[in-house]
């Protein structure tokens, strides 16, 4: 972690926007941009809940009703309610948000595992008054018909410009994620992070912050799901089910825990992976549990930082060897 | 039927539904105390018991008694395995980390019981008979139902004499409280921590097992029960057993009413609701302590 806090990221954030810039001229078929555009929403989910695990130290199992309101609010305040699209996503972003805080704040009061069965158990309610209130979200069959976003004249109806506007958004909330770790927040966040106790003792209100952090995650998700709802123009209950909750989950742990960049490698790595074992349909449980529990026994800091790690100890010890 | 026979009739199926959560819900208790995480796994527990008593039943022939004892004592082993290879093996004790792995355990279970049993539901026969006997206030109730009561007593007895009076049972209780001392005064805490996985591993067996002849088995059954007891072990405030009975028994009556009186497709929000509006008014459970974060 301290690797990607320590170096300003500039180069970092600079390389980001060069290859968003370049990839589509090197992206032929339909498929790739699909994929590229999944990675791009699923990290904006990641970057949000990863602020929520890696500093707060708590687990969310309920991020896919997050991204489910947001895609849901979206899909029926435009579709049933002739909503125009931004006010639609920013009234997602809202109820997420006090929703959010409403769970957040009684949970995570306590110590312990509360927030995991709190956003667990919403997250299944949600999923099943998706399937269940038929006259507003299509019930199981979904909603369909949603418009693509626009902004004045230029509509985003195909999968490159999709591509733009969904990777736009992912360098605002990295970069906002990003300035909100260098800032007083999260200077108090990291102090969580490091030592609750100590924190806690210098007078950050850790159970506060927590609170906001969970708010802020979901907010992430909600606009994520805006997004996908808008570029996939269908929307129904499976894909916003438990098992994307775990999924969102692994791809902060792969990435590493409290690694900016990370949640963009763990989304990116999982989403192709997830993709690539569906050749290996009836193994894919399987092998994408075995995976996630590789890396959690042996490189638990995540892939990335895990072997910037593993290298940094080797050339300690050569180092060593040389003094020697 | 009249509204008070139904009512009786959702109340003995509630009451059956929470044994269920109760013995679920212990499993998760004692693991918790034990390592202070949340297995996930538990959720595999239930669907193996369930599905290995069918293996062992239905295509070879054994005796439904020894196959009752053969799948516990065959899932108390995967649990005490599960002990043994990754968790004790991970790099990072972390807590957060040690949930995770369980969830990575518990995709890597459902996926080799998706192969070895494929994902149809099958069916186990009742421990003795299907005709109902009915009660006096018209509601009836099937010999299964009274297994389920029976064997989750017995269970809850058979606890209550491992932790209050054996040495054993003591030295996983000192475990729970302070692990340090514990092994100060010369616990083998490893080995404690073992054992409250084969434990678990056994109850969430036993809870698949006796609900199998009721609501059928297969694959993923667990999921939905586990994580419902979990949500139950919550409910009563997590680590306490009296709380993980009481949870399991209010969750099971919630759902059994809910879906009869309101309505049958929003049973498990129903269950969840309940849960979250406890969480709400008292977060640590209706018997816990909870431990308040403020400094």
């Amino acid at each position: 972690m301290n690797f990607f806090l320590k170096n300003k990221n500039i180069f970092g954030f600079a390389a980001l926007a060069f290859f968003i810039i370049i990839l589509p001229f090197f992206v032929e078929s339909r498929y790739y941009y699909i994929v590229l555009n999944v990675i791009g929403l699923n990290t904006i989910v990641v970057i949000g809940l990863n602020l929520l695990i890696g500093f707060a130290g708590q687990i969310s199992l309920g991020h896919a009703a997050f991204y489910g309101m947001g895609s849901y609010f979206s899909g029926i305040l435009t579709v049933n309610y002739g909503f125009s699209l931004w006010p639609a996503m920013l009234a997602g972003m809202l109820v997420t948000g006090v929703i959010a805080f409403l769970i957040g704040y009684p949970s995570l009061k306590l110590k312990g595992h509360y927030l995991v069965m709190a956003t667990l158990g919403f997250g299944i309610i949600v999923n099943i008054l998706m399937g269940e209130l038929e006259q507003f979200t299509g019930g199981h069959d979904g909603l369909m018909g949603i418009p693509p976003l626009a902004i004045g004249g230029l509509t985003f109806d195909t999968d490159l410009k999709n591509f733009y506007l969904i990777w736009v958004f992912v360098f605002a909330c990295m970069l906002a994620a990003r300035n909100l770790l260098n800032s007083r927040v999260g200077r108090a966040l990291r102090a969580i992070h490091g030592s609750e106790t100590a924190a806690a003792s210098l007078g950050v209100n850790t159970a506060g912050y927590k609170v906001k952090v969970f708010v802020l995650s979901a907010v992430f998700a909600s606009i994520a799901g805006s997004l996908y709802a808008h570029y996939i123009t269908f929307i129904s209950p499976s894909t916003y089910d438990f098992y994307y909750s775990i999924q969102v989950v692994t791809m902060v742990i792969v990435g590493g825990m409290g690694s900016l960049w990370g949640s963009l490698f763990g989304a990116g790595v999982l989403t192709v992976i997830s993709e690539a074992l569906h050749v290996a349909k009836q193994y894919h449980t399987i092998a994408y549990g075995l995976f996630l529990c590789l890396v959690l026994i042996f490189l638990p800091e995540g892939i990335l930082v895990g072997f910037y790690n593993l290298y940094l100890k080797r050339k300690t010890q050569k180092q060593i060897m040389n003094l020697n | 039927m009249d509204i008070s026979q139904q009512i009786a009739q959702y109340i003995i199926t509630g009451l059956t539904i929470g044994a269920i959560y109760a013995l679920v819900a212990i499993g998760f208790n004692i693991i918790h105390n034990a390592t202070g995480i949340v297995n996930f796994a538990q959720c595999e527990f239930i669907s193996l018991g369930g599905m290995f008593m069918y293996t062992l039943v239905v295509p070879l022939k054994v005796k439904l008694f020894i196959a009752f004892f053969i799948s516990m004592a065959a899932v108390a082993l995967i649990g005490a395995l599960i002990e043994r290879g990754p968790i004790r093996h991970a790099r990072s004790k972390e807590i957060i980390i040690l949930i995770f792995l369980t969830i990575g355990i518990s995709e890597v279970l459902r996926g080799i019981a998706q192969e070895a049993w494929g994902t149809d539901n099958v069916g186990v026969p009742a421990f003795s008979g299907e005709s109902p006997i009915h009660l006096p206030g018209g509601a009836a109730i099937v010999p299964q139902h009274i297994w389920i009561f029976v064997i989750t007593v017995l269970i809850v007895l058979m606890l209550h004499y491992f932790f209050k009076k054996t040495l054993m049972g003591k030295a996983m209780r000192a475990t729970a409280v302070n692990r340090q001392a514990a092994m100060l005064v010369g616990i083998p805490v490893n080995r404690m921590v073992l054992l409250s996985f084969a434990f678990s591993g056994g109850l969430g067996a036993v809870a698949g097992m006796i609900i199998a002849p009721i609501s059928t088995t297969s694959y993923d059954t667990g999921i939905m029960l586990g994580l419902k007891g979990f949500a139950a072990a919550i409910l009563g405030g997590y680590g306490n057993f009296a709380g993980a009975i009481l949870g399991g028994t209010i969750l099971g009556l919630m759902e059994s009413l809910g879906a009869g009186l309101i309505s049958s497709q929003y049973k498990d929000a129903i269950a969840f609701f309940v849960l979250l509006l406890v969480l709400f008014l008292k977060p640590e459970g209706i018997l816990g302590y909870g431990e308040s974060e403020k400094v």
